[in-house]
């Protein structure tokens, strides 16, 4: 069995649930700025705090799991990406604890308002660059980086950066729409309008960029039979794009997270054809990263068991929580 | 010694000191919620078998408690995930076979289960029925219990490695599962840190209610929680140093370095002196200002007067852990726990004479001691990995040929960012948990549970 195969699908699982789940809540921080109402603030925040932190544990699932199956992947991708991953570990660190922290202190709420808004979005645009990084590809010698310390930094990797800022903020406006009404809702509305459009804007520029600017890249795209992809993706793109837009203007409440994911999944789908099978762009496939198959198959035991009744308990938590987030809903001091 | 310690100060020891000091931060959460998590889910159950209003008054107010020590301790972490990776990359790729899945294991079983639930517990009190919230708890507690299991075996794996085999690229892989998950050094170590666990929690619960019967002799809730740690501390404290002394005898067994650097044994000798103080003195292989007892090492070793303690004379001088911090970390665990032993023997005394809550010297001796869980917890840690050195792996690898190909410079960088980060964001929680302790635990707002179904809820709320 293809053990690596196996481990690389459901590790991108993990993270597209990273990105699905943490997008939004992330996304919510980062509308911050266009929310300055309190009571408004307060029932954003709660309508994340029940499943924040079990959002943020596929972050944990991803960073274990590649340290556990593609060790050596691990070992290069963090050296690699030293700093935009110290400044999300330190950006997710001033959001989480500002979920507790808004509510005790009245003098200092407006302090962890920003550190909310401030930490999601250096977070979400570390995670960005990080996707930049990783597209760009990644110096290696002998089972070690060997890039500079700035490698992680250019242009390309800024866009990429914002782009991501753009998409979480569309994840967070959809997920508002969902769980709240009223007026809050209707500034959402308008928000996720503006920045689903951005956001399709920016997945073609990264795409366009990567296939003029790096060779690799684009054999893939422009050579058969991956270049059927090409057509089909962007067709798939647009589809699912104007049905986001058509749910957004008709105002259908529970369905444009659903489309806005469904454009986070295309987008993912095409970044991941562009670099597969490697782990480490253009250096290190995922069978060469990969463990011995003993590891592999030890967690993946764990794994084909544990990831179901993962999927059914964190379930039951959201419908737990389902319907409208009101005015005074969670618990304040 | 400051000449030694800043001519170290390369990538390899600023990697060390900043690993040091993030794990160093996150441990404390751990210890403590690990604890607190099972005191609820013991006092959610007592309420709902006996009812008596003051058990739910005390969950409703160590619960909020929780819930910031809990999210600090998921956010420092996430962190300890990727710092293996950033500051320990050739570690993380000779060992990741071995201590990745393990790791994966806890997050699989462990993570997920405590967040997911944690959502609930906090958050749910008015959307799920009693039975429902006290399962909650239950699957929190048993989280993190669970957490500590995986993260022990695989930090036992790096003290005593056992069931692995090298491959062709230097990594370790691993023969046999259980062998490498329930490696020698591991039972001990995880009942020693379980137990450690509880003792902190309960000590921060004694010292609150002494604080509060203080102030307010008649406080019931006060009362009940005081009383319920003093219970903790006679009974947990002296099984501790009974798992302690094992623990120790476990490890004179496989990594008798370690214990040399905690005695202060330069060299082998029988009828072998247990030093009570001092400074141990790496230059001239002595104990200065030695304050000993001849021949209790050898007896609490051996438990033989006459048998021979090896010395640090039987290692190569490269194959050291630095000795005075193993030394005086040990002595300051030690101290700790002899007096968490006393003071639950002092606690049982009064109790048996019915003044349990009218001696304000041992009210005040327990506010005192609050932090002491914290303290022995940390310096427990310090004696065991900095007695692990220079190994990563014991006896296997080196902390030195284990590092990230990364400039000093860039990990001093961060390494100032986590200092300030650290202090702003845990000195911040650490004065919000210590203003919700000071608070009257007898005013503690009760919500109520859901009786209603959803459906007929949200007309209510619509209406309302």
């Amino acid at each position: 069995m293809d053990y690596a195969l196996i481990w690389a699908v459901l590790i991108s699982i993990a993270v597209f649930a990273y990105v699905a789940l943490d997008g939004f809540d992330l996304g919510v921080g980062i509308l911050f700025p266009w929310f300055r109402e309190e009571k408004f603030r307060d029932r954003m925040v709660n309508s994340v705090a029940p499943v924040w932190d079990g959002n943020e544990t596929w972050l944990v699932l991803g960073g274990g799991g590649l340290l556990a199956v593609f060790p050596l992947a691990y070992s290069v991708l963090m050296p690699a990406l030293y700093m935009p991953v110290i400044a999300m570990l330190l950006g997710l660190i001033f959001r989480g604890v500002a979920f507790e922290f808004r509510f005790k202190s009245r003098a200092n709420k407006h302090w962890w308002d920003i550190a909310f808004m401030a930490g999601s979005m250096v977070a979400t645009f570390c995670q960005g660059i990080m996707l930049g990084a990783m597209l760009q590809g990644i110096a290696v010698t002998d089972r070690a980086y060997s890039g500079g310390w700035f490698d992680w930094l250019s242009p390309f990797t800024i866009f990429s950066g914002l782009a991501v800022c753009v998409g979480y903020a569309l994840l967070g406006a959809t997920w508002l729409i969902m769980k709240t009404d009223g007026q809050l809702q209707g500034r959402a509305y308008r928000i996720a309008i503006n920045t689903a459009v951005l956001l399709i804007i920016a997945i073609a520029g990264v795409s366009m960029f990567l296939v003029s600017h790096f060779e690799n890249v684009a054999d893939r795209w422009l050579n058969w039979p991956t270049s059927a992809a090409l057509w089909l993706i962007p067709f798939l793109l647009a589809v699912i794009g104007s049905g986001l837009l058509n749910a957004l203007v008709k105002k259908r409440e529970g369905q444009p997270y659903w489309w806005a994911l469904g454009v986070f999944f295309i987008a993912y789908l095409g970044f991941s054809i562009s670099i597969f099978p490697y782990l480490v762009p253009f250096e290190i496939t995922l069978w060469e990263a990969a463990g011995p198959d003993n590891s592999l198959a030890f967690l993946l035991a764990g794994a084909v068991v544990l990831l179901p009744i993962i999927f059914f308990y964190t379930g039951y938590v959201y419908w737990v929580f389902r319907g409208k987030v009101q005015e005074g809903d969670g618990y304040h001091d | 010694m400051l000449d030694g310690l800043f001519a170290q100060a390369d990538a390899v020891f600023l990697a060390r000191f900043q690993f040091a000091f993030t794990t160093a931060f996150h441990i404390i959460f751990p210890a403590f919620t690990i604890g607190l998590a099972s005191y609820l889910a013991v006092l959610e159950g007592l309420f709902l078998k006996t009812r008596n209003p003051v058990y739910q008054k005390l969950y409703r107010y160590w619960v909020k408690i929780f819930a910031v020590a809990f999210g600090m301790g998921v956010v420092s972490g996430i962190v300890l995930s990727y710092q293996f990776g950033t500051n320990w990359a050739v570690f993380s790729d000779k060992a990741g076979p071995v201590i990745g899945p393990l790791m994966g294991y806890e997050v699989l079983t462990a993570f997920f289960l405590e967040a997911g639930f944690l959502g609930i517990m906090l958050f749910g009190m008015n959307k799920v029925g009693e039975r429902l919230h006290f399962f909650a708890t239950l699957m929190v507690a048993f989280g993190t219990a669970l957490s500590a299991f995986w993260i022990l075996a695989a930090n036992s794996w790096m003290q005593t490695p056992a069931g692995f085999a090298l491959n062709e690229q230097g990594q370790y892989i691993v023969t046999s599962w259980v062998e490498a998950i329930f490696t020698p050094s591991f039972p001990y170590r995880f009942v020693h840190m379980l137990l450690a666990a509880y003792l902190t929690t309960a000590f921060v619960v004694g010292a609150v209610g002494a604080w509060h019967l203080l102030k307010e002799k008649r406080s019931e809730v006060a009362r009940q929680m005081f009383s319920m740690a003093m219970w903790m501390a006679l009974i947990v404290a002296p099984l501790q140093v009974f798992v302690g002394d094992l623990h120790g005898l476990n490890t004179q067994e496989y990594q008798p370095a370690k214990v040399a650097a905690m005695e202060g044994h330069f060299t082998s000798e029988t009828q072998a002196p247990l030093y009570l103080f001092g400074w141990p003195n790496e230059e001239t292989q002595k104990v200065d200002y030695a304050i000993k007892v001849p021949g209790l090492a050898s007896l609490i070793l051996k438990h033989d007067i006459d048998a021979e303690v090896t010395g640090l004379d039987a290692f190569p001088r490269d194959e050291w852990p630095p000795v005075p911090i193993v030394f005086w970390s040990f002595r300051i665990m030690v101290a700790l726990g002899v007096l968490m032993v006393v003071l639950g023997i002092w606690s049982a005394c009064l109790r048996w004479r019915g003044r349990l809550y009218e001696s304000r010297a041992l009210l005040r001796a327990a506010v005192w001691m609050g932090p002491s869980g914290f303290i022995a917890v940390l310096a427990g840690w310090i004696v065991t990995e900095v007695g692990r050195q220079p190994w990563i792996v014991y006896g296997l690898l080196r902390t030195q040929d284990a590092v990230s190909p990364i400039d000093a410079v860039g990990v001093a960088g961060s390494l100032i960012a986590f200092i300030v980060v650290y202090f702003i964001v845990f000195g911040a929680g650490a004065v919000y948990m210590i203003r919700k302790m000071a608070s009257n635990p007898e005013h503690t707002h009760i919500p109520e549970y859901a009786r209603v179904p959803m459906a007929a809820e949200r007309l209510y709320h619509e209406e309302g």
